[in-house]
Formats: structure tokens, sequence, C-alpha cells
């Protein structure tokens, strides 16, 4: 296949690109190659992480602690919390998938500062090998993801420190990355192109990154003014010095509320793009999927002190952060309804990124229900810091988040390679992930409202069956990444040839070659205006570009 | 003849609602109610799974429905229909969840409330009029023991701020102890008898006040039967009421992660019958005779 270039940008220079495999291995400036590099990482990080959890769980099948010593637990158990959020989640739904799609969709070149964007994703492996390196150097930090004060002012030094190094290395990745979506999302929009026509990942992407550049910051500062008192013993929040352990819990969750807002928002926009064209339906209710995700960044940052309705708060504190964190139910009540209502009556086909995005829709109204639930602060306080917050989370960041990243990976693979996943065996992955997630997290619900609390590596007898249930579970978790591995490297070379739009798709990214060719597109850049225009008679949307227009009618 | 739409989805949605009560009802996942206050947040409880259980069988047989119904069949091609929104709908399931979380937030709030948690404890009016209640009920014998249970006189400006208020108090002059939480371990102490125990002791029915400081870290006091917890902060103390309404010993767990036996730290609380509790009272008492409890006076 010839590609005809348009002429080069300064952001590119030709000849300084290596090409073929060897691109990803390099600090390219191409935001496709960038989006791979994240994906490759964090998978590669997520396989670490999901060890950890398997020591986790492993540990836990009994109730005494025998298979890690309890130093060591505490250890891998702070490990797992920050490789799966910060080298896992957060650069997958956003580095990977935003900056693949995200130039697509505003019909750009390349993201607003390619430079920028390589050096955000240049942060995240030394800073996660720093990361599991502490564990065998020096011993990897005890205190948990959260790194409460005075604990964390208690634990061994060393690894806490580089605990907060690389957690300051990732959050300036994720700065960077997002001002470069800002900019992208406003600035380099193709002429003509409305923000109120983008795709719905544009929008979900423009909000955690706003999340993104108002809260890390607070994070960084926080975990620096954390690092004086352990290094140079200032008392901030130390209260043997004069400091408050309490307002590190502030400071800290208000970037880590957000974080998960800044790990699902993203989830949901995907979800936003895979439904239409799997159900063969427009988005349902796409100006208040916009407005709700507005809510939801609003509502976000206003909301951090649910997590801390045990740790001294006045009672208005507690009356005001109930009712603001039971309204985010609203804007994500709104989101699920439209997504219903986008399958209703649509030509729905049950593939494996269907399956996923589905399963993603029951896992995620489960957690946010239990979410409500532990809003209310008469209930929180009953089951905060138990095993019931464990089961919640997990629904919302595996159940919701990670649901969402294999059904995206199911849909554009075609996209990224050329090549068709394998269907039976990703239905066979979706299978076994989706009973072992159930039976690894359900059970944990229980575990909390009769007792058993977080982050223990011992436990009383009577639990003893519901965890090895709950080990089971993450056992079949483990298992079911082996059909997936199989899958993506043998369709990656021998899979069924994809062609470059197998769904029919609308959205941008389809509108050119599989894989893309650098800068995107071989002429101009189509004009979609309509990205959702399924069942819509021609001539009553304008797809601008010829492309568009073909493609638009084959689907018919 | 096909039944109407409407009706059908009216018995669909009565069935719904039917079998989310049903399972709020009757299906048991909390230990045993051992509080003045535990049979309140149960209350709470049944309500927001019954609501939880609407909801979720709901959106999950819609979803389940529409997956099958509307599956694209062997050879199909072509799109649905292009509907892209519906402004009555999107009201309507806008002030779906608004009400519903506007009447879990007043439920919960009141729930709250008859729990004693809105009673601010920062307030030193409050503080202050708590310690004249237990100075009246114990007599003059335990004025000086009085300033040990409250430490450092209330001044306006100390912070203590609790988990769950004094409304109980009511119910008779509460039983103040000292609890101190350290890698790994609570000590409970208390001022009327001079008494340290590893293990918390108290009466059905009578009020108890704890008074909790931490030395090292944080820590969390939590007792799965009274549905309580409260964190245990160095350098600002909270307070926690309840009052035991059943017999037995139930687990005190440390819930915040402190260290590498963060596990291992727990202790139990003995809920004694009043003339039990007097014994163990008797038998454990450092200080004089004068200073008994205001517990077996009263209770
Ligand atoms: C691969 C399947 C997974 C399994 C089997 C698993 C298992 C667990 C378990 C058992 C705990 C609780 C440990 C305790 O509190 O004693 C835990 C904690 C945690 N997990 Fe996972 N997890 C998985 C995936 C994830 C993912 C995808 C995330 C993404 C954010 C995640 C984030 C966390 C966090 C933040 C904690 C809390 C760590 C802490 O308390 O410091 N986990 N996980
Ligand atoms: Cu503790
Ligand atoms: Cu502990």
């Amino acid at each position: 296949m010839t590609i005809t270039l348009p002429p080069q940008t300064s952001s590119s220079p030709p000849g300084l690109q290596p090409q073929g495999w060897l691109r990803y291995l390099s600090f390219s400036l191409d935001h496709k190659v960038i989006g791979l590099q994240y994906m490759v990482a964090g998978f590669f990080f997520y396989l670490v992480g999901g060890a950890l959890a398997g020591m986790i769980r492993a540990e836990l099948v009994s109730p005494i602690s025998d298979f890690l010593s309890r130093e060591v637990y505490n250890e891998v158990l702070t490990l797992h919390g920050t490789v799966m959020i910060f080298l896992w989640i957060v650069p997958v739904v956003n580095g990977a998938f935003g900056n693949y799609l995200i130039p697509f969709y505003v019909g750009a070149r390349d993201m607003a500062f390619p430079r920028l964007n390589a050096v955000a994703f240049w942060l995240i492996p030394p800073a996660g090998f720093l990361l599991i390196a502490s564990y065998f150097i020096a011993g990897a930090a005890q205190s948990g993801w959260t790194a409460y004060p005075p604990l964390s002012l208690t634990t061994p030094a060393a690894g806490q420190v580089v605990w907060i190094l690389s957690v300051l290395l990732l959050g300036g990745s994720s700065i960077f990355g997002g001002i470069n979506f800002i900019a992208t999302i406003l600035k380099m929009r193709r002429p003509g192109l409305k923000m109120m026509q983008l795709p719905m990942y544009c929008w979900a992407m423009l909000g955690t990154s706003i999340l993104v550049v108002l809260s890390t910051p607070v994070l960084a500062g926080t975990l620096v003014l954390l690092s004086f008192d352990i290094i140079a013993h200032t008392g901030f929040f130390n209260p043997a010095l004069g400091g408050n352990a309490v307002v590190y819990q502030h400071l800290f969750w208000f970037y880590s509320h957000p974080a998960v807002y800044i790990m699902v928002l993203p989830a949901f926009g995907l979800v936003s793009e895979i439904l239409p064209v799997h159900a063969r339906k427009p988005l349902f209710g796409y100006t208040t999927m916009v407005y709700s995700i507005l809510g939801i960044v609003f509502l976000g940052l206003i909301v951090w002190a649910h997590h801390m309705f045990t740790s001294a708060t006045p009672p208005w504190m507690r009356l005001f952060f109930t009712i603001a964190t039971a309204f985010i139910a609203v804007p994500t009540g709104i989101k699920f309804f439209n997504w219903l209502a986008t399958l209703w009556g649509g030509k729905i086909a049950l593939n494996s990124a269907m399956l996923f995005s589905c399963a993603f829709i029951v896992h995620f109204v489960f957690g946010g229900i239990t979410g409500v639930a532990l809003a209310q602060v008469p209930f929180d306080i009953h089951v905060h810091d138990t095993y019931f917050v464990v089961g919640h989370f997990h629904y919302v960041v595996y159940g919701g988040t990670v649901f969402v990243i294999f059904g995206s990976i199911y849909h554009w693979f075609p996209k990224f390679t050329g090549r068709m996943l394998n269907e039976d065996l990703g239905r066979f992955h979706f299978l076994i992930t989706f009973i072992g997630f159930n039976l690894c997290f359900a059970p944990q619900h229980w575990l909390g409202l009769n007792g058993m609390p977080r982050r223990v590596a011992e436990y009383d007898p009577q639990f003893t069956l519901v965890n090895q249930i709950s080990s089971v579970g993450a056992l079949l978790m483990a298992l079911s990444t082996l059909p997936f591995l199989i899958n993506v490297f043998w369709s990656a070379f021998s899979g069924r040839v994809a062609g470059d739009n197998p769904w029919n798709a609308l959205t941008p990214e389809w509108l050119t070659t599989s894989p893309p060719p650098v800068e995107n597109w071989a002429g101009e850049a189509p004009l979609v205006t309509h990205p959702y225009g399924y069942g819509v008679p021609p001539g009553r949307i304008d797809l601008g570009a010829a492309t568009g227009r073909e493609i638009w009618s084959s689907g018919q | 003849m096909p039944i109407p739409s409407a009706v059908l989805s009216l018995v669909v949605g009565m069935a719904l609602v039917l079998s989310g009560l049903w399972i709020g009802q009757n299906v048991e996942l909390l230990p045993v109610a051992a509080s003045l206050n535990a049979p309140i947040y149960d209350q709470l409880f049944k309500v927001l799974f019954s609501i939880g259980s609407i909801l979720f069988i709901g959106i999950f047989g819609l979803l389940v429905f529409s997956l099958i119904r509307f599956r694209r069949r062997e050879g199909e091609s072509g799109d649905g229909v292009a509907v892209e929104g519906n402004l009555q709908l999107e009201i309507f399931w806008t002030a779906i969840p608004a009400v519903v979380v506007l009447f879990v937030g007043i439920y919960s709030y009141d729930i709250y409330d008859r729990m004693g948690g809105m009673v601010p404890l920062s307030d030193p009016h409050a503080m202050h009029g708590s310690m004249i209640t237990s100075q009246e009920t114990d007599g003059s014998g335990n004025a000086v023991i009085q300033a040990s249970v409250l430490g450092t006189p209330p001044e306006p400006s100390a912070r203590i701020w609790g988990g769950i208020g004094s409304a109980q108090a009511s119910a008779g002059a509460p039983l103040p102890v000292e609890v101190t939480a350290l890698q790994f371990a609570f000590l409970f102490h208390y001022p009327q008898g001079d008494i340290t125990s590893g293990e918390l002791h108290v009466q059905k029915g009578q009020p108890v006040e704890l008074r909790m400081e931490a030395r090292d870290v944080i820590h969390a006091f939590w007792v799965p039967e009274f549905r309580l917890k409260q964190d245990v902060i160095p350098g600002q103390p909270t307070l926690l009421t309840f009052t035991p309404t059943r017999a037995g010993s139930y687990p005190i767990i440390c819930a915040e992660l402190c260290g590498p036996y963060h596990g291992g730290m727990r202790s139990t609380v003995v809920v004694h019958e009043p003339d039990e509790f007097a014994t163990w009272f008797e038998k454990n008492n450092t200080a004089t005779v004068a200073t008994a409890p205001s517990a077996s006076s009263t209770g």
C-alpha cells in the first residue's frame, strides 16, 4: 500500500524518526506510537500489579499470617495499590486511549505539544521501575497507597521516600498529559468542527484533564511536605512536632477522590464510543451526556471528605459531604440511563467489545449503589476501612475501568494493528474474567459488614471460607489474562485482516487506513460533524469528507 | 389479545419494587445488634438495601432484556432506529435519582441525628454540660477524679471531635473510660476506680463515654456489633458515646492501618449484666471504697 503523505510539519522531522517496530522503543513524537507505548507499558505494570494481588490473595487463603511476613504483606499491599492506580489505569485510560484517539477526534495530525507528550510518557517507565526496585533494594513503602502520617513517618524511610519520588514523577507525567489534552481539544480542532460535534470521549478527556490539572498539583505539594517531614524532620503532619495528621488526609483526598473520576470518566467516554457502533444507534442524549460530565467534574472536586467521616470531622462537614457525594449519583445516573436508551431498539452485536462494555454497566451500577450507601455517614461509620470498601472500590476500578479497557482493546485493536482479534478467544476471556471478578469481589462486601477490616494479613477464622472463595475468584482472573495474551500475540501477526473500518463506524479514526499513517490521513482530515449518525438517512447528515460518505452508505 | 405495554410495565415495576423490599427485609447481612444505635443503623441499612436492590435488579433486567430483544440476528445488517434523545425521558431519569438521593440523604440525616451524631462535640458548652451531669451523679467524692476524666479542663479551643455524640446520655450518667491506642493494643483506663485494663468492660444499658487518644500513629476503634467506629488520632482527642444493650463479648478491632501487626491489634468489649459489672469493678478497683462507680449506684 502506498500512502502519499502531506507535507511534514516541523514537529516530526522525518529522517530522525525510526520506522517499523523500532518506533515503539524510541522517543517518538507520533501520538499513535506514544499511545501504544502507554498501552504496552501499562499492561506490563498491570501484570506486575496482578502478581502482587495474587500474593495478597494467597496470603488471605488462611486466617493466619503465613505466606508473607507482616511487613512484606504491607509492602505488597502498598505496591499493588500504587501500581494499579498510577501505573496501569491512569496511564492507560488517559495516556493510551487519549493519545491514540483524541487527535483523530478533533481532526488533528498530532497532539498540541508532541514533545511534551513524549516526555510525559517517558517519565512512566523510570518511575515504575524505581517503585518496584524499592522492594528489592530498600524495602518498599509499608503504609498503604494513602501513606497517612504519622504511620508513613515511622515506617522505614527509604521505601517511603522512593514511593514519594515515584508518585511525584507519575503525577508530573499526568499533569503534562492533562495540559496537552486540554490544549489539543480546545485549540487543535479542524476548522468547522464545533465542540458539540465532538465524540463523547473528547468531552470525557476534557473533564478528566481539568480534574488532573486542578488536583494533581495538590497531591504533589502534599507529598513534598510529607517528604520534608520524613527527611528533614519538619512537623507539617507530625503531631509529635505540633503538626496535624488530619490535614494530610484533607490534602491527600483532595486529589485522590477526583482520581477515581480520572480513572472512570475516560472509561465512560470509551463506553460511549463503543456502544453506538455495536448497537448501530446514535448515542442517546448527547447534550445531557456532556453536561453530566461537567457535573461530575464539579461535584467530584467537592466531595473528598467522605473518606474522612471517622477521622474526627465536625458534624456540619459530614452533612455537607454526604449530600454532595450522594448527588454525584444524579449525573452518573443520567449517563447510565442514556446508555441503556442507546441499546434500546438497536441491532446489537454481542461481540467481545460489547460484552465487556455491558458488564461494565452492571458492575458500575453495583459499585455506584454501594457508593451512594457509603456516602451516608451512619452507614460509612460501620464499614469504613473494611472489606466492604475494598469490594465497592474494586467494583468501580476493576469492574468499571478494567472491563472497559478490555472492551476498548477488542474494539480498537483492528485500528491499532490492521488485524482482528479472535472472537471466540475473546468471549472465553470475557467469561472467565466476569465469573472470576464477581467471585472475587462480591463476597468481600459481606466480609466488611461482618467485621473484617481491610489491610490485614490475618483475620478471624469465621471469615476463612469466604476469603477462600474470593481467592479462587482472583485465581480465575489471573488465568483469564492467558487467553487474552495469546489472542493479542497471535492475532497481531496472523489474525484476520481487518480492513480500514471493520465495524462500519462513523468516528473519524475509522476513516483512514488501519493502521493509520504518520500524520493520520493521507489527504485532508475528514470533517465529521455527526460521529453517531447511525440509522440517519443519507443526505440528512453531512459527513464532509468523501471517505466518510462511502463508509456511511456501506453501513446501510 | 396482547397485554397493553403500559399495564405490563406497571406489573413489572410493582414486582420489582416488591422483590426489592422483600430482599431488603429478609436478607440478613449484619452481625447481631448490641448497642442502642445498632438497631437504628440496621433500619437505615434495610432501606438502603431495598432501594439498591430495586435499582440494581431494574437496570440489570433492562440491560439483559435489551441485549436479548434487540440482538443482531443472523445475516442482519443495517442500523437501528435513529433516536438521538428525548427531553421528557431525560427529565424523568434526572428526577428519579435526584428524588431517591434526596430521600436517602434526609433519611440518613435523621438516622444520624437519632444516633447522636449531630451533637457538636467541639462545642465547649456541650462538654461542660456533660461534665456537670456526671459530677452531680458521682457525688462530692469524685471531684478530683472528674478532673482526670476530662484531662485538661475544657478550654473553648479544645477540639474534641467525635464519632457519635452524647445524645444518648439521657439514659443515665455515662461511664467515662479513657482509651489509649498504641502499636498494637488498646488500653482502657477507668478514672472512677483507677482501673487499667486491656479489655473494655461495660454494663448493659449504661451509656459509656470513651475519650480516646493515640500514642503513636492513627488507629481506629471499631466494634461491628455496635456499628460504631472512630479513628483514634495522635494529638487530637476524640469522643465516642454508646450504650450497650446486649450482654456478651464482642471484638474491638483496629480498622486503620497502623503498622505490621495491624491485623493483630484487637481487643474485646465485655458487656456485663449490671450485678456482674459491679463485681468486676469491685475486684479491680484500686482506688478507695468511697469511689464506687456511678454504674453500680444507678444501675
Ligand atoms: C487483578 C485483580 C485484583 C485483585 C485480585 C485485587 C485484590 C486486592 C485486595 C485483596 C486488596 C485488599 C488488601 C487489603 O486491604 O488488605 C486490594 C487493595 C487495593 N487494590 Fe486491588 N486487586 C485487583 C485489581 C486492582 C485494580 C485493577 C486496581 C486499580 C486501581 C486495584 C487497586 C487497589 C487499591 C488502591 C487497593 C488498596 C491498597 C491499600 O489499601 O493501600 N486493585 N486489591
Ligand atoms: Cu491500630
Ligand atoms: Cu491498626
